[in-house]
């Protein structure tokens, strides 16, 4: 487990470092496919929910989240490696945290606390006794759910795709090696496999974008103004 | 292990539970794709917009099913 987000993380690292000693004006391919997830990043992501002007500040912390939560989801489904580095809680849970303290970070410098609480847990314009209500909510909401949300959705993801992987391979084996009419049917399992291979890798995508979109919406929900 | 153990699956009430669970936020989830379809189909030009408030409401809507691993983890 470890020696997996060890060996992605090695990886990230150099090749990082390799292309970005050496990037050029005219960008080969390996530093043009790089090029194009940071600009996956910067169009998709910030501009549609920070704004590019207001996320440009918060343009580092998202790509690297991005190109983190990638590649070590992605290592679920390379062969030879085939655990993700996020289907153990500790890396989802760093990573939640890690968006908790900068998206709280964010509001208190721009409100301070007292302001900052205000403004994420009572929206103005409503009726009296509804704020008794409201207030323990959202308060809850942005002190717990949210990174504790983040860290589920990751951790579950990933774990039950690798369970079904096992699933469904484990099952093509038992199926082959029953000895029976079943074997018939291990085809079909194996199909299915290996369609669920090709599931994980885009929910490995997929959940990297949604984690580092969701985080991208929480900073802004804390630094927005009111309208 | 034997395969044949690992890809049997063993029926109890969480695995119901799950099953309960997972009702709403699937017809959540396709009420929020299938209306983004739609509102993609009259304005072609807010697609990547449209598509990023659809995954951010999948993501809030989906949390629900994956709470329930958890309380069969917690409860199970």
């Amino acid at each position: 487990m470890q020696l997996v987000r060890l060996i992605v993380l090695a990886v990230v690292l150099i090749v990082m470092c390799v292309l970005a000693s050496r990037a050029k004006l005219v960008p080969g391919r390996a530093q043009s496919i790089v090029e194009l997830l940071i600009e996956f990043v910067n169009g998709n992501i910030i501009k549609n929910t920070l704004g590019l002007r207001a996320g440009k500040h918060f343009a580092p912390f998202l790509i690297t989240l991005f190109f983190f939560l990638l590649a070590m989801n992605i290592a679920g489904v390379i062969p030879g490696l085939n655990l993700a580095g996020t289907s153990v809680i500790g890396l989802p849970l760093l990573a939640a945290l890690w968006t908790f303290v900068v998206y709280v970070t964010a509001g208190v410098k721009k409100r301070g606390i007292a302001g900052y609480l205000k403004h994420e847990t009572a929206p103005p314009g409503l009726p009296k006794p509804i704020y008794l209500l409201l207030v323990p909510i959202e308060f809850l909401q942005v002190v717990l759910i949210r990174w504790a949300s983040l860290t589920i959705r990751l951790l579950a993801n990933m774990v039950a795709g690798h369970i079904m992987l096992v699933v469904f391979i484990g099952l093509t084996q038992g199926l082959l090696l029953s000895g029976t009419w079943l074997v018939a049917i291990s085809p079909f399992a194996g199909a299915l496999a290996i369609g669920i291979y090709g599931f994980e890798i885009f929910v490995a995508a997929l959940q990297a974008f949604i984690f580092t979109i969701l985080a991208a919406v929480y900073i802004q929900m804390a630094t927005a103004d009111e309208h | 292990m034997d395969p044949m153990i690992i890809s049997a699956l063993e029926g109890n009430v969480a695995s119901i539970g799950y099953g309960l669970a997972a009702i709403g936020p699937g017809i959540g989830i396709g009420i929020i794709v299938g209306k983004t379809a739609e509102a993609t189909a009259r304005q072609p030009e807010l697609r990547g917009q449209l598509q990023s408030t659809m995954f951010i409401g999948i993501a809030f809507t989906e949390i629900l099913t994956l709470l329930a691993i958890v309380t069969g983890l917690l409860f199970g």
